[in-house]
C-alpha cells in the first residue's frame, strides 16, 4: 500500500457530509414508516371515533356510562342539591377551580361542565387507572364520616366530588378528566369532539 | 362448485384464446379527482349492493378530494359512520345460492386481474363492455371477456343490449369470422357516454386497489432525489479514501 | 484475579470529546473484547485490494438480511397468522397502518432483492473459486444459508394467504408425498391437516419469524468468522497472505475499515437506488415480485389456471417439471455414460468399485420408483450439488481468470441454462418448454458432474505472484 499524504480537509468534509446525509436517511427511515406504524391505525381511529350519547332518558341524580375509545365515559345529570353541595365543597378539594389543564376550555370552571346540570367525565382514576365507583348518597361512609356524594376509587381510596374534583390528601394527583364533548341537541351529547373551531 | 370447475377446465383453451384477443386499453387517469369521485359514486350505487370492498374505508375517499361530510351524506348508507369499511349487507351464502358463486370482494380486483395481456384496469374495462344477451344462461347474459360469468349485466339499462354478431377478421392466409358483441337496443346512454362511465368506474377501482399508490410515487421521487445525491457523495468519499491505495 | 491489563483506547477526530469517548471505550474494553473485535474484523482485517464489482454483494446480502428482520418485526405487529384473518390483515397493513404499505413493500421487494444479491454473491464464488481450499467451510456455511433462505422464502410466501400462497404451499408440501413409504404421512405431518389450512399457516409463521431467522443469524456469523479466519479470496485467486510486508501485513491487503466500509457504503447507495426504483414505481415487478393471483384470497376449492413459484425458485421447479417418464430414459443413458466415464478415466481403485456398486443400484431404482419421485430427487440434488464444488473443481488455479477455455464455456453455458430454466419455470407447461427444460436439466448437472474432467483437461494460464490491479 502506497503511503500518500491524505488530503485531510477534503476527507473530513466528505466524511461529515456523508455522515449527516446518512444520519438523516436513517432517521427518516426510522420515523416515516417504522415509528409511525406503531401509532393508532385507521381502524383504531374509526373505532375511537366520537360517539353520541342519548341523554333523554337520564333522570336527575343519575349516571349513565358510554364507551369511548375503550374507556368508560360518565354522563351525570346533577340535581340542584348536588350543585349546592359542590359550591360548599371548594375547601375540601385540591383544585377547586380546575386550574390544571385537564379539561377543554369550556369545562374550566368549578362545576367542570358546559351546562351545570350535565357532567361528562372519563371514568378513569388519575392515580393508577382504576374506574372509581359511584357514591352519590350523602351519608357517613367508612372512608369519610361526612360524605357529600361523589366517586370513590376502590383501588387506593381516592375521593372525587360530583364535579370530578379530587379531595385533598388523596393518592390521585388531579381531578378526573373531562373528554372533549359538545351538545348536538337538547338530548344528544357528542363525546370525543369539540365544538367546530373551539 | 364441481360444475364451475369443470366449466373452467373446458373453457381453458377459450380463455387462452381470449388472452390472445387482447384487452382494450382503459384510458384512466389516476389524478383526475372528478373522474374518481364519479367512479366512487357509480361503485357505491351499482357494485356495492352485491360486491363488498371489505378493506376500504369510506373516509379514505378524502384521498380523492372529498370531505367527511360529503362522504357521509353521499356515500355511506344510513346508520353508517365515515370510518366504516365498505361492507355489503348481503349474506355471502345467500348470494352463492342466487348466482352460483359469492360475488368476489372488489377491494383489490384490478391488482388480481392483471396479467400479461394487460393491466387489471384494462381487464375490468373490457369486461364491463362485453356483456351480451344469451338466452341459454340463467341470468340471460353472457360475456366475451369472462365466458359464462355468473354476474348479470347490472348496467344494461345504461348501455342497452348487445348481441353477438359475426365480424369478418383477416387471419393470415384465410378469411374467418369472429363473434363480437354489438349494440342492438340502445340504452339510456350513448356508447361514448357509457364508455366514460366505465372509465370512471375503473379509474376508481384501480385507485381503491392501492389507495397509497399516489403517496408511494411521491415518496419515491423524494427518496430517489436523495439517493442520487447520496450516490454522488459516497462515490466522492470512496475516491478520496482510495487515493491511499492506488 | 486481576483483569488482563489492556492499553487505554485512544481516539482521535472527535475534538474535545476525544478524552471522554476514549475513557468510556477503555472502560468497556477492559470488560469486553471491544477493541479486539473491532481490529480483527474491521480496522485490521486485511482484505485484498483488488476487489471488484462482484464483491459488493456479500455486504449487500447482510444489509438485506437486516432489512428483512427489521421490516419483519414491524409487520408481525399487525399481521394475523390465521386463515380467517391473514389476507385481510395484509390489506390492513397496506391501507390502515400508518406507513404500513412502505414496510410491506420493503419486505416483499426485499425478499426478491435478497435472492438477487445472494445469486450474484454465489456466482462471484463460482467465478473466482472462492470455495477452493482453505475456504470450503465458508462455502458450506454459505450454502446452508442459501437453503435456509429458500425455506424462509417458502414459509413466508404462505403468510399473505392469497391463491398463489395457498397453492404454492400445497404443491411444494405434496412433493414430500412422492417419497416412498413415509411420503403421505410426512406431508400430512408437515401440514398438520389433510390440506393446507390454518394449522399449516400457524406453523409456517412460527418457522418464518422465529426458527429460521435465528438459524440464519447464527449461520451468517459462522460464515463471516470462517471468512475472517482464512482471509478473503480475490478476483485473481492469489493468496495475499503469501507476501507480507515488514509489519507482517499482506502486501496486497488493505484494512477493511475504512477502505471497504466506505466502498460498501457507496455500493449500498447504488443498490438502494435500484431497490427504490422498484419499490416505489414497480412494486409488483410485472407480477414477478408480487404475483397477481396472490391478490385473490386463498380458496381451497379453486386452483388458479396457472400457478408458478416466485422467480427465485423457478430454475429448480423447471427441473422438477422436466422429469417425466420419457425423460427417465435420458437419465438412464446419462447414468450409464457417467459410470463409463469414471471406469475408463479414473485411476483410483475405490472410485471404480463404488461406481460398479452404485450405478446398477441407481439404474435399478430408476426402474422401480416412478418419475415423480425422481423429479423431487433431482430438484433436491440440483440445490445440494453446490455443496460439492470444493471437491469437483480440480483445476490447478482458483480464478476463472486463469482457467482454460473449457471452464469459461462451461460457466457461461451454466449461467445461460440457469436463466433459461428459471424462465421456463415461470411459464405454463408446453411441449417445447418441457423439451428445453429437459435439455437444460442435463446440461445443469453436466456442469457439476463433468467438472473434475474439464478442469483438469484444459490448459490454464500462469497465475501472477501478486494481485493485479
Amino acid at each position: 500500500m502506497a503511503e500518500h499524504k491524505p488530503d485531510s480537509a477534503r476527507r473530513t468534509v466528505l466524511l461529515a457530509a456523508t455522515s449527516v446525509a446518512g444520519g438523516m436517511a436513517a432517521a427518516a427511515t426510522a420515523f416515516y414508516p417504522f415509528v409511525n406504524s406503531m401509532l393508532p391505525s385507521e381502524r383504531a381511529k374509526a373505532a375511537g371515533a366520537p360517539i353520541e350519547a342519548d341523554i333523554s332518558k337520564l333522570a336527575p341524580g343519575e349516571r349513565m356510562t358510554v364507551e369511548w375509545r375503550g374507556k368508560p365515559v360518565w354522563v351525570v345529570r346533577r340535581t340542584p342539591e348536588m350543585l349546592d353541595v359542590l359550591k360548599k365543597n371548594a375547601d375540601r378539594v385540591a383544585d377547586p377551580e380546575s386550574s390544571k389543564v385537564q379539561q377543554p376550555k369550556y369545562a374550566t370552571n368549578s362545576l367542570r361542565s358546559i351546562k351545570p346540570e350535565y357532567l361528562v367525565l372519563v371514568g378513569i382514576c388519575t392515580h393508577l387507572g382504576c374506574s372509581p365507583v359511584e357514591k352519590f348518597v350523602v351519608q357517613s361512609e367508612p372512608f369519610s364520616s361526612d360524605w357529600k356524594g361523589g366517586f370513590y376509587c376502590p383501588c387506593h381510596g381516592s375521593l372525587f366530588d360530583l364535579a370530578g374534583r379530587v379531595y385533598k390528601n388523596k393518592p390521585a394527583p388531579s381531578n378526573l378528566m373531562v373528554p372533549p364533548h359538545r351538545f348536538l341537541s337538547e338530548n344528544k351529547i357528542l363525546i370525543g369532539e369539540d365544538e367546530k373551531g373551539a | 362448485m364441481v360444475r364451475n370447475f369443470l366449466l373452467l377446465v373446458f373453457l381453458t383453451p377459450l380463455l387462452a384464446f381470449a388472452h390472445e384477443m387482447h384487452l382494450d386499453h382503459a384510458p384512466i387517469n389516476p389524478s383526475d379527482n372528478a373522474s374518481l369521485q364519479r367512479g366512487a359514486k357509480y361503485f357505491v350505487n351499482y357494485c356495492l349492493n352485491c360486491h363488498s370492498a371489505n378493506y376500504m374505508r369510506y373516509n379514505r375517499l378524502t384521498d380523492i378530494g372529498l370531505n367527511d361530510k360529503q362522504i357521509l351524506e353521499n356515500f355511506v348508507f344510513s346508520e353508517g359512520k365515515v370510518g366504516d369499511l365498505m361492507k355489503v349487507n348481503m349474506n355471502p351464502n345467500a348470494s352463492k345460492v342466487w348466482f352460483g358463486v359469492a360475488p368476489p370482494d372488489l377491494s383489490v380486483i384490478t391488482r388480481a386481474r392483471s396479467s400479461e395481456a394487460g393491466s387489471g384496469a384494462d381487464w375490468v374495462y373490457t369486461y364491463l363492455r362485453s356483456f351480451y344477451r344469451d338466452p341459454t344462461r340463467p341470468t340471460g347474459w353472457n360475456n366475451t371477456t369472462y365466458p359464462n360469468v355468473a354476474m348479470p349485466h347490472v348496467l344494461w339499462e345504461l348501455q342497452g343490449e348487445q348481441e353477438l354478431k359475426a365480424h369478418p377478421v383477416r387471419m393470415e392466409g384465410y378469411e374467418a369470422t369472429e363473434e363480437k358483441p354489438a349494440l342492438v337496443k340502445p340504452g339510456q346512454l350513448s356508447p361514448v357516454e357509457y364508455d366514460q362511465v366505465i372509465v370512471d368506474l375503473v379509474n376508481y377501482l384501480s385507485y381503491m386497489a392501492e389507495p397509497t399508490a399516489k403517496s408511494r410515487k411521491n415518496t419515491g421521487i423524494v427518496v430517489l432525489t436523495f439517493l442520487f445525491l447520496m450516490v454522488g457523495l459516497t462515490y466522492a468519499l470512496k475516491k478520496e479514501f482510495w487515493k491511499d491505495v492506488h | 484475579m486481576a483483569a488482563k491489563k489492556k492499553e487505554p483506547v485512544v481516539i482521535e477526530g472527535a475534538g474535545p470529546l476525544n478524552a471522554p469517548i476514549g475513557g468510556l471505550l477503555t472502560w468497556v474494553d477492559q470488560r469486553f473484547p471491544l477493541m479486539s473485535i473491532w481490529k480483527d474484523h474491521l480496522s485490521e482485517y486485511y482484505a485484498p485490494k483488488n476487489f471488484n464489482f462482484w464483491y459488493f454483494f456479500g455486504a449487500l446480502s447482510l444489509v438485506v438480511l437486516m432489512l428483512q428482520i427489521v421490516t419483519g418485526i414491524f409487520l408481525v405487529m399487525h399481521y394475523k397468522p390465521s386463515a380467517a384473518e391473514a389476507f385481510a390483515s395484509v390489506e390492513y397493513i397496506m391501507r390502515d397502518v400508518p406507513g404500513g404499505w412502505l414496510i410491506r413493500y420493503l419486505h416483499s421487494t426485499g425478499a426478491s432483492a435478497f435472492f438477487v444479491v445472494v445469486y450474484l454473491h454465489m456466482f462471484r464464488g463460482l467465478m473466482y473459486g472462492s470455495y477452493r481450499a482453505p475456504r470450503e467451510l465458508i462455502w458450506i456455511f454459505g450454502m446452508i444459508i442459501y437453503l435456509c433462505l429458500m425455506a424462509e422464502a417458502f414459509f413466508g410466501y404462505l403468510l399473505p394467504w392469497g391463491q398463489m400462497s395457498y397453492w404454492g404451499a400445497q404443491v411444494i408440501v405434496n412433493l414430500f408425498d412422492a417419497l416412498p413409504i413415509i411420503g403421505p404421512d410426512l406431508s400430512t405431518w408437515i401440514r398438520g391437516d389433510f390440506v393446507v389450512s390454518d394449522a399449516t399457516l400457524n406453523r409456517f409463521f412460527a418457522f418464518h419469524v422465529i426458527a429460521i431467522p435465528m438459524a440464519l443469524l447464527g449461520l451468517v456469523a459462522a460464515h463471516i468468522l470462517a471468512l475472517h479466519e482464512v482471509g478473503s479470496n480475490n478476483p485473481d485467486g492469489v493468496e495475499i497472505k503469501a507476501k507480507l510486508d515488514d509489519k507482517g501485513h499482506p502486501l496486497d491487503g488493505i484494512p477493511f475499515h475504512p477502505y471497504y466500509t466506505i466502498k460498501d457504503i457507496f455500493g449500498l447507495s447504488v443498490f438502494a437506488t435500484v431497490f427504490s426504483v422498484i419499490l416505489f414505481f414497480l412494486p409488483e415487478m410485472g407480477g414477478y415480485f408480487l404475483e397477481y393471483n396472490n391478490f385473490i384470497p386463498a380458496d381451497p376449492l379453486k386452483t388458479p389456471t396457472h400457478i408458478a413459484p416466485v422467480w427465485y425458485f423457478t430454475p429448480f421447479y423447471s427441473i422438477l417439471r422436466a422429469t417425466t417418464e420419457d425423460f427417465m430414459w435420458a437419465l438412464r443413458v446419462g447414468v450409464v455414460a457417467y459410470a463409463g466415464l469414471i471406469l475408463f478415466t479414473s485411476r483410483g481403485c475405490l472410485s471404480k468399485i463404488l461406481t460398479l456398486l452404485l450405478a446398477p443400484v441407481i439404474l435399478l431404482a430408476m426402474g422401480v420408483i416412478e418419475a415423480k419421485v425422481w423429479g423431487v430427487v433431482l430438484m433436491g440434488v440440483s440445490t445440494l450439488i453446490f455443496f460439492l464444488m470444493p471437491w469437483l473443481d480440480k483445476s490447478p488455479v482458483r480464478s476463472i481468470r486463469y482457467k482454460g477455455r473449457l471452464s469459461h464455456i462451461a460457466l457461461t453455458i451454466f449461467v445461460i441454462v440457469f436463466l433459461t430454466l428459471g424462465f421456463y419455470g415461470t411459464q405454463p407447461v408446453t411441449a417445447a418448454g418441457t423439451l428445453i427444460s429437459q435439455i437444460g436439466t442435463l446440461i445443469y448437472f453436466s456442469f457439476f458432474l463433468l467438472m473434475p474432467w474439464y478442469t483438469q483437461m484444459e490448459t490454464t494460464h500462469p497465475v501472477p505472484d501478486r494481485v493485479t490491479s
